[in-house]
């Protein structure tokens, strides 16, 4: 049968990071896949070497638009790690808060998102309402609904003011009830269970090959979470549950983020009623020589940073390690087998980005364009109405 | 097994590849060992000890090239740095990315930034740097100069 090579990329103004994925497909199943990635490429690293340790902060706050918490996060405990130290008990929950807070609306983005591509607009729509909820919390303890810029080495640059403190948790309790019913409508739809169940299956062997992380991994039965693993702010200070599924496929990996969005509304509830009292900064000056090392889980997995100091007011050598920079190559292992109106979910259910597929254009050999992005999205939804007439649901 | 156990397998274990140890705190630990050695030890450490590879992190320290290997036992919450320090001009390491998937890409990432051959390398492509960035530049060398004569590399300060 002959071969036809469909490029998904590289840009689209929704993708957290433009990269380009090349299809084989025989017919319409997917024999290869190749990524060319690099194109968001801004030298942050090189950039940071720069910069003092205080203003290295804002500058990773940019790294990722979405998951803005999880860089500064990673950067500060770094540089902590150099002394190291310990920041004041206050700083680390309301630090707790921010990230934790950060992990709702961003799997909420994904959520609806996913639920558009598959012809679910009501998820969607439902989801990113949810998520201006979320948002609105951001602000009152912010000042911005994202890139929060609440983080610096030693602690937090803002406190939370004790009269926002009930506005808060009345505002997250006011999301759960809805959220309870986006599970219920997500988990117990037969559609969904039909089109998303053992696709893009993902082994637990091939989650540790790959050293996958966050949901990815602990879709395929990979009891990883650098909150529980290597505590670090108030996590080790409340009760709340590691979510862990066995299945590995695309469903697993939707459940896995659903119920994780549960775990944080109870974290940042619990840290926003104990937040205990006390200084917020540790008041570092300077930074002896040595090195540093920053771990924490962002949304899609562990972020990681080191920091190499030289005494001087610069760090030497500064390492960013996104969790997609794991994630993503395992596109290998799942993709492989499916078709193309899989492909796309797959490549989505590791939250790199999904809207790669309104750029996709497949070609003949002749540079014909046989789908456009438009095609794409509909070859995916025609996949879901199939099932539904099949199944008698309207 | 403890901290204490593992650390103590660990070093008899490959005590003739290990230069350093530096115990830095419970849960941060560096251990500078023979390029030679990287290969066996991080496979040791992968697929026997369970540990989970995090990322390699090349740094350009004149007259040396050094790399860590940062791998986290997670069960007691212990990361391990491997420090290897290879020679500047000739940066050559054997490639681990060859039989563990997880380090595929930070090799190939690696290689284009710091110029480090990795031998056996099953994809040595480009990763991350523009099709028209020329050979042998390597931005993240301390000497690494402008090459692009068009580029506005000012930062508004």
């Amino acid at each position: 049968m002959g071969r036809t090579i469909i490029p998904i990329g590289p840009y689209h103004p929704l993708q957290e990071e433009p990269e380009l994925f090349t299809l084989t497909v025989e017919g319409e199943t997917v024999v290869d896949i190749d990524v060319r990635i690099g194109y968001n490429h801004r030298g942050i690293e090189k950039l940071s070497e720069m910069k003092t340790f205080e203003n290295s902060t804002f500058v990773v706050e940019r790294i990722c638009g979405i998951c803005s918490t999880s860089h500064p996060f990673a950067y500060t405990r770094a540089v902590e790690d150099v002394f190291p130290m310990e920041v004041p008990i206050r700083a680390k929950y309301i630090r707790t808060i921010i990230a934790e807070g950060e992990r709702i609306h961003s799997h909420l983005l994904w959520l609806g998102l996913a639920g558009h591509f598959l012809g679910y607009n009501t998820v969607y729509m439902w989801a990113w309402k949810l998520r201006e909820e979320i948002l609105d919390v951001m602000e009152i303890l912010s000042g911005n609904r994202n890139n929060y810029a609440m983080f610096k080495p030693g602690g937090v640059r803002r406190d939370i003011k004790p009269e926002d403190i009930p506005i808060c948790i009345r505002k997250i309790e006011s999301i759960l009830p809805t959220l309870d019913m986006l599970k219920k409508a997500v988990l117990d739809d037969p559609v969904l269970h039909a089109r998303l169940k053992g696709v893009g299956v993902m082994t637990y062997q091939e989650a540790i090959d790959f050293s996958a992380l966050g949901p990815t991994s602990r879709a395929s039965g990979v009891a990883r979470d650098v909150r529980k693993d290597s505590p670090y702010g108030a996590y080790q200070e409340m009760e709340w549950d590691m979510i862990v599924t066995s299945n590995g496929d695309v469903f697993d990996k939707a459940v896995v983020r659903i119920l994780e969005m549960f775990e944080s509304a109870k974290i940042m509830r619990f840290c926003l009623e104990h937040l205990p009292g006390g200084e917020i900064d540790a008041n570092i000056k300077d930074v002896p020589p040595g090195e540093g090392i920053g771990h924490i889980e962002a949304p899609r997995g562990e972020t990681f940073h080191y920091v190499k100091s030289d005494g001087t007011n610069r760090p030497v050598r500064h390492k960013v390690r996104a969790p997609t920079f794991m994630n993503l190559p395992t596109y290998k292992a799942t993709v492989q087998g499916e078709t193309i109106s899989d492909a796309t979910i797959i490549l989505a259910a590791i939250d790199p980005c999904y809207c790669c597929t309104e750029r996709i254009a497949v070609k003949d050999t002749g540079g014909r364009i046989l789908y456009g992005g438009k095609d794409l999205i509909q070859l995916s939804r025609e996949k879901t109405d199939r099932i539904k007439r099949r199944m008698g649901v309207r | 097994m403890t901290r204490e156990e593992v650390l103590l397998d660990f070093t008899s274990r490959f005590h003739e590849d290990i230069l350093d140890l530096y115990d830095k705190s419970h849960s941060r630990v560096y251990i500078t060992v023979r390029p030679e050695s990287m290969v066996r030890i991080g496979t040791y450490l992968f697929r026997n000890l369970g540990a989970r590879f995090n990322i390699a992190s090349g740094t350009d320290m004149p007259p040396n090239i050094e790399i860590l290997y940062h791998f986290i036992v997670e069960d007691i919450n212990l990361l391990i740095s491997l420090r290897v320090l290879i020679d500047r001009e000739h940066p050559v390491m054997d490639s681990l990315g060859k039989d563990i998937e997880a380090l595929n890409w930070i090799e190939r990432e690696m290689s284009e930034l710091l110029g480090i051959t990795f031998t056996g390398h099953p994809d040595p492509r480009r990763l991350l740097l523009a099709d028209n960035w020329p050979e042998g530049v390597y931005p993240l060398r301390q000497d690494y100069e402008e090459w692009d004569e068009k580029a506005d590399r000012t930062r508004g300060v």
